[in-house]
Formats: structure tokens, sequence, C-alpha cells
């Protein structure tokens, strides 16, 4: 039964070729438009535009990064002629207070010495007006012994 | 003996039959069209519900939706280049979509348990004039693609790399359809009628696998046409120097 109605058969078969065909064509034709309609541009948009706000994002965000590390280089190098002017600064001022005590110093022990040596001139004179007292003294000494022992004989 | 209750059995499976409906002079095959219109119009259903509330933030059916649009869109875009891929995706996508929800659904619902008085319910592209439908549309875009692309210089493609091909060129815009429409038609009938002539003689499990393997089938033949579609308007549009 099958082997006749298989192949070209006046009526039915599976090679049966009639407007079925131009029918369904044109049924695709219009598939595409409703699904061009409904779907492919629907989403298309939803897509495109999603995919266009994150390479956009990338991109801002690429920037921003790169704006990141300019500042980070401007920051780095700011903060290295900080330091070297706070090391300049701090040198200076140990220089400054070095030069400072080393005058102080030196004020200090001029006038020391100028104590010292107007103390011992003092010394000296006090010592010398001693000794001539102590030496007029002896001599009165002397003299009244010489006198007693006159006087006795 | 058992060769002839194999043709009644065969027989039985109603190859060839068809529920015909005649207006005026032409006849149609009723089963086809009812079907894809059952298949089109529960499709088109699911991409209306899924593309009702779009969102910047897809959620549930638009996921799916938008990774069948990429999908497509990788598809042709890979086929067709990227210079005129846009204007022929929402065709091989229709083509994709109709191919493979008519397959899916031909083996998929169980139409044996709606009664036609005569021929049954099936997969629209286990009907030759579907395939050969499709077929046709495809062999009239890819020359409408050439003439619009290139005007007339679109035949260099005849004669190009040497006018020996001419012949072999020519010949191919006959197999191109023939090949496409026969493909799709022989695999998708044969898969209905594997599974029907082993549900018929072994009704238990044994048909299960042949049925997965008949999805694998119909879901493969669904990309093939499309991607053989895709190529056929690439190749149509492309640039040769």
């Amino acid at each position: 039964m099958l082997a006749f109605n298989f192949f070209g058969a006046t009526e039915g078969g599976l090679f049966d070729i009639n407007a079925t065909l131009p029918l369904m064509a044109i049924q695709v034709v219009a598939l595409t438009y409703i699904l061009n309609s409904l779907f492919f541009k629907p989403v298309g948009n939803v897509v495109e535009k999603r995919e266009k706000y994150v390479s956009n994002n990338i991109i801002d965000a690429k920037n921003k990064l790169s704006e990141v590390k300019k500042l980070e280089a401007d920051l780095l190098t700011q903060l290295q002629s900080a330091r070297a002017e706070a090391q300049r600064i701090v040198s200076e001022a140990e220089n400054e207070s070095d030069k400072l005590y080393k005058e102080a110093l030196e004020l200090a022990n001029n006038e020391a010495n100028a104590s010292k040596e107007k103390a011992r001139l003092e010394i000296e004179s006090q010592t010398s007006v001693a000794r001539d007292q102590l030496y007029k003294q002896a001599d009165d000494l002397s003299e009244l012994i010489v006198n007693r022992l006159i006087l006795e004989k | 003996m058992f060769f002839n209750s194999l043709l009644t059995n065969f027989a039985a499976l109603e190859v060839g039959q068809h529920l015909y409906w005649q207006i005026g002079n032409i006849r149609l095959h009723g089963q086809v069209f009812l079907t894809s219109w059952i298949l089109l119009g529960a499709l088109l259903v699911f991409i209306s519900l899924g593309t009702k509330k779009m969102d910047n933030d897809p959620k549930g059916l638009q996921n799916l939706l938008e990774f069948l649009w990429d999908y497509i869109r990788d598809l042709a875009r890979t086929q067709i280049g990227e210079k005129v891929y846009r204007d022929w995706m929402p065709f091989i996508g229709t083509l994709f979509l109709f191919v493979f929800v008519s397959n899916w659904g031909g083996a998929l619902i169980p139409w044996r348990l709606i009664k036609l008085p005569s021929g049954e319910l099936g997969a629209p592209t286990a009907d030759i004039n579907t395939t050969i439908a499709l077929a046709l549309l495809v062999s009239l875009s890819y020359f409408y693609a050439g003439l619009s692309n290139k005007g007339w210089r679109y035949f260099e493609y005849y004669v190009h790399p040497t006018p020996i091909m001419l012949p072999f060129k020519i010949l191919e815009d006959f197999t191109k359809p023939l090949s496409l429409s026969f493909r799709l038609f022989g695999n998708i009938l044969a898969d209905e009628l594997v599974v029907g002539v082993l549900v018929f003689l072994v009704p238990l499990i044994l048909p299960i696998p042949v049925m997965f393997l008949g999805l694998f089938t119909s879901a493969i033949q669904a990309l093939i046409f499309a991607t053989l579609a895709a190529y056929y308007i690439g190749e149509a549009v492309e640039e040769h120097h």
C-alpha cells in the first residue's frame, strides 16, 4: 500500500506539492516581519543600548583610571619635593642651631675666661697686698725683737 | 509474511496522507497549516510575554530572549559579515526559529491524540511544501542580497576565480535549494517515521533514546538550515578581488 502512494500519487503522497508551498512562503515572510517588529528590533535595541552603556562605562572608567594615575604621579612628585623641602629646612635649622650653639659657647667661654682672668688678677693683687702686709709685719716684728734685744743689753 | 505486515503497519502510520483543504481551485495541506499556526502562535505568545516589560537589567524570559537574539546575531554575523548582517538577521533568525519550533513542536507535542479525518498532525517541516518554500525564500534572498549590494557585479561571482566555474556555479543555484529542502524534509520525516515505527513495534522504553536523538537532530537541523542560509547570503554579498 505504502509503495503505491509513496511517490507521485495523484492524490496524497510524500511529494505532493501544491498551493501549500507559496502560502507557506508568504506565511514565513509575514512571520519575518512580525518577528522583526516583535522580537529582533526591541530586543536588539535593549541589548545594543546596554552594550553601548557598558562600553561607555568602560571607557569612562579607563579615563578616570588614567586620570587617577596622573594625579597619583603628581602627588608623588609633590610629595617628593615636599620631602626634599622639609629635609632642606631641617638641615638648615640644624645648621642654624649649630651656629647659634657655637656662638653661645664661644661667648660663654670668653666670658668665663674673662672672669677667670679677672679673678686671677684680683687674687694676684690680693696676694701681693697680703705679702706686702706680711713683709711689713715681719719687718715690724723683727724690729721689735731687735729693739727688745738691744734694750735687755 | 512479516514484511507484509510491516508494510501494513507503515500504512497505519499514514505516510503521505494529508488533510486537504479546498479553497476555490487550490488545494492545501491543512495539517501543515494547523500545526504551524499552533506552534507559531505559541512562539509569538512566548516572545510577546518576554518582550512585554523590557528592562536594562534583564529578568526571567527577557534573559532567554536576549540569549536567543545574541545567538542569532553571532550566527548571522559570522556567516554574512559585519557589513550587512543587520539587514539579514531577522530573516535568518526567523528561519532558525521557524524550523526549530516546527521540529521540536513536531517531536515534543503528542499530536497523535488529536484525530483528523485524514492524515495526522506533525512537524510542519516534515512536509515537502514547507521545506521547499523555505529553501526558495533562501534562494530569492541570496539573489536579492547579491544584486542589491553589488548590482550587476554580483554575476562576477559566477566566473570567480575562473570562467570554468560558470556551469558549476549555475548548477549550484539549483542544488542549493534542493539540498536545503530535502535535507530538512528527509531528516524530520525520517525521525518521525523511526519514532512512529518503534512506538508501533515496541511501545515501551525503546523509543525514548530515539526520541532524544530526534530532538537532537531537530535542533541541529534548525541550526544547519539557518547557518547555510546565512552562508549563502554571505557568499552572495562577499567582495572578492
